[in-house]
């Protein structure tokens, strides 16, 4: 078994294709919203939307942790690290992310000592063999990689590493998925739940969803087998009126979640009371702070952060497209002030971010007839009426 | 540093700054060589620049490369090396034990290939100013008898043909520079491909219409370039691009797209529908072309830019590399 390759298995996922055809009640419009951002890149990837039918949408949710993440926060770690013998450590994710004054690849171009690592483990290795300088490790993402930059952060303590920090950015996914429900345009009925982020919280946290809003959560895998087969665990509850949240990635997901995990991340964070979010805005509870505890290791605490505020520019629609109401090329800049190379929003940002995943996959491809049938690999001659919808 | 990435920044430094300046239009195509006419006599000339760290890793070292990538940039133009110059730029304090080990590399490189390393020239520079070497290869060719080279000769119909695996070299890099804990056993492709060009040549001739070493910014910024000068779409089919398992297992870990990972010891080629099969049965039968596949044909569309049919009959466009590929790790 080599865990991927099954999961990507053409005849399993036509038969698949097909359960969702035969599932989906042609007279309704089903609008399902796979949270996370490792999704939404899938999805393009492999061009799953082709394999839909069209009243089966799929809303792009807010699980892109470098979309999200406001631009002031940017500026806030480049300008501490902008110290003479500042080490500036962030994952490779974080490096064309545009502050105000440039992304952390333009600043190292100007000379800064930017680094790129896998880990914040490696940026602890970085804090002990350059004892002469600062290492501040810029931390992102979710639940997935919190527990990671907890036990860095136990290990830095226990070792007494006094030329380490942490640039706190982690986010929770709840929140986000409750200020989304909570929006007044919003319409969806229901959930590819966050596989990796439910590595670590568990499914539990996903139960209001379906208990009180009364919509299906299907915690999904990532390979397109796992993303079409959550699809068809939801169309089922929809078609039994019933809600409830299922496991769909039970080869890597535990109902109750990675306790250590969990008990690392109590030990070393606590809930800031609001954090802004890209596109959202502010969200109470949302996101994570370091303790007192742990203060000679937060950047924040330890040093003086401007606290800069920078507002999205006008034009840029990404509250919108995360909302599901506008489609990301339905928004104004998109491909134009717009895209990967220079985003102006946030979700053009990263390669997870809707809109950068529509321009990077989507945007300019012709309009291919959709086909009952999955099996298309021999299509590669257009259809001369394809030829002229793509005209 | 996108600039010298291979990918779209690099194409906008050369069509918005050196080529109008220098040539005096920004509109021509960009090739692998240039091909100049002298007394009569058509030769390609061609200049490629290594920076490449670490200098040496497996299955290659900077000074293999700085031969193969011009005997390759010389015979994707349809031209065989018959001699190259060769510059160093030397940082002081070097040891003379690893100038000396790719000096040697070199002229194993340039024996291997058949061309002959004519001159050279050596500057050092301040500690600091350099990072050990670099090394500047520029060559000449003769052109090879019945081949015309031209992105515009591409037409809808024309199969897309690969050497072999792609994606060895530029992740034999990424494991080498030692950033990552991942091991894999995976060397260099480096190599050099005028044996297979050559074969390609003298099975289609005038059938092959065009090739591209697909060095930085990988197969993807070479089929988006040529895609765009020809002015059609290339469509691939995804399960006939030739990739190695470790290649794959570490682009999936490092959210990487093999498409965009360089090569150095692969090739491209657009060959006529009609010349296309017995031009793969030769590619295969040539000693280092037996993995060669047919991953793709020219369309009318999608106009100017590369699709790929996935396993699964939907399809996704692939652009051009952005700056350098960054892992993805939240």
């Amino acid at each position: 078994m080599k865990f991927v390759d099954e999961f990507r298995s053409p005849q399993l996922i036509a038969k698949t294709g097909e359960e969702i055809r035969r599932l989906a009640d042609p007279k309704r419009h089903y609008r399902i919203m796979e949270v996370c951002g490792g999704h939404t890149h899938a999805i393009y990837r492999f061009g799953l939307k082709d394999l839909l039918p069209s009243n089966v949408e799929l809303i792009h949710g807010p699980g892109c942790p470098v979309c999200v993440l406001p631009m002031g926060r940017i500026d806030d770690g480049l300008s501490l690290a902008a110290e003479p013998n500042f080490i500036f450590a962030a994952f490779g994710d974080m490096m064309r992310v545009p502050g105000t004054q440039g992304s952390p690849l333009e600043y190292k171009a100007r000379g800064m000592d930017v680094r790129i690592v896998y880990s914040p483990a490696d940026a602890l290795k970085l804090a002990r063999s350059n004892p002469e300088k600062h290492v501040m490790f810029f931390a992102i993402g979710f639940e997935t990689t919190a527990p990671s930059t907890a036990l860095t952060l136990m290990r830095a303590k226990a070792e007494g590493l006094r030329n380490f920090s942490v640039f706190c950015n982690h986010v929770t996914i709840i929140p986000a998925i409750r200020a989304i429900l909570d929006s007044p345009d919003m319409r969806l009925d229901g959930f590819v739940g966050p596989g990796h982020v439910s590595t670590v919280i568990g499914c539990r946290p996903y139960d209001w969803i379906a208990k009180d809003e009364g919509k299906p959560v299907v915690v999904s895998g990532f390979e397109p087998l796992d993303i079409l087969q959550s699809i068809v665990m939801l169309l089922r509850q929809l078609r039994s009126g019933k809600a409830k949240v299922e496991n769909q990635y039970k080869r890597v997901v535990l109902w109750e979640g990675n306790r250590a995990a969990l008990r690392a991340m109590a030990e070393v964070f606590e809930l800031r009371p609001y954090f802004e979010w890209r596109g959202l805005g502010f969200i109470s509870q949302s996101a994570l702070k370091i303790r007192a505890s742990y203060a000679e290791w937060d950047s924040e605490q330890r040093f003086s952060v401007p606290g800069v505020r920078v507002t999205d520019p006008k034009a840029a629609q990404c509250g919108e497209v995360l909302k599901g109401v506008l489609k990301p090329a339905q928004c104004k800049l998109f491909g134009r002030e717009c895209t990967p190379e220079q985003p102006v929003g946030a979700l053009m940002v990263s390669s997870e971010g809707s809109s950068a995943a529509y321009f990077n996959y989507e945007h300019r491809k012709p309009l291919l007839p959709k086909s009952g049938s999955a099996n298309r690999k021999s299509k590669w001659h257009m259809e001369p009426a394809a030829k002229r919808a793509a005209d | 540093m996108a600039h010298g990435a291979g990918g779209k920044a690099s194409r906008r430094l050369i069509e918005g700054l050196f080529a109008p300046i220098l040539f005096g239009s920004s509109a021509g195509p960009l090739g692998d060589a240039a091909h100049i006419q002298i007394n009569g006599t058509q030769i390609a000339i061609t200049t490629d620049s290594f920076v490449v760290k670490p200098l040496r890793f497996p299955g290659g070292s900077i000074g293999e490369l700085a031969i193969n990538g011009t005997v390759n940039d010389l015979a994707v133009s349809g031209a065989k090396a018959e001699a190259v110059v060769v510059t160093y730029v030397l940082e002081a304090g070097l040891p003379t034990h690893i100038l000396e080990a790719e000096v040697r590399a070199m002229a194993d490189a340039a024996e291997k290939a058949g061309v002959t390393i004519a001159g050279g020239d050596t500057k050092v520079v301040e500690h600091g100013k350099a990072d050990r070497m670099y090394i500047t290869t520029t060559g000449i060719g003769r052109l090879l008898p019945g081949v015309e080279i031209s992105p515009q000769s591409v037409q809808p119909g024309d199969k897309v043909l690969l050497s072999g695996p792609i994606g060895d070299h530029g992740i034999t890099i990424l494991l080498a520079r030692g950033d990552l804990d991942l091991e894999a056993d995976l060397s260099s492709d480096t190599r050099s491909v005028l044996p297979l060009v050559q074969a390609l040549v003298c099975e289609a001739g005038a059938g092959v219409r065009w090739m591209r070493d697909p060095t930085r910014g990988g197969v993807a910024t070479s089929l988006n370039e040529l895609a765009r000068d020809c002015g059609h779409g290339i469509v691939l089919c995804e399960d006939k691009i030739p990739i190695r398992d470790y290649v794959r297992g570490a682009c999936e870990l490092l959210g990487l797209d093999p498409l965009h990972i360089a090569n150095e010891g692969q090739f491209l080629a657009i060959v006529s529908s009609e010349h296309a099969e017995s031009a793969l049965k030769t590619l295969r039968a040539t000693p280092g072309g037996e993995e060669a596949e047919m991953i793709g044909q020219v369309c009318e569309q999608p106009a100017g830019a590369v699709l790929v049919t996935t396993l699964y009959g939907g399809t996704r466009l692939v652009d051009m590399l952005v700056g350098d590929p960054l892992p993805r790790i939240c």
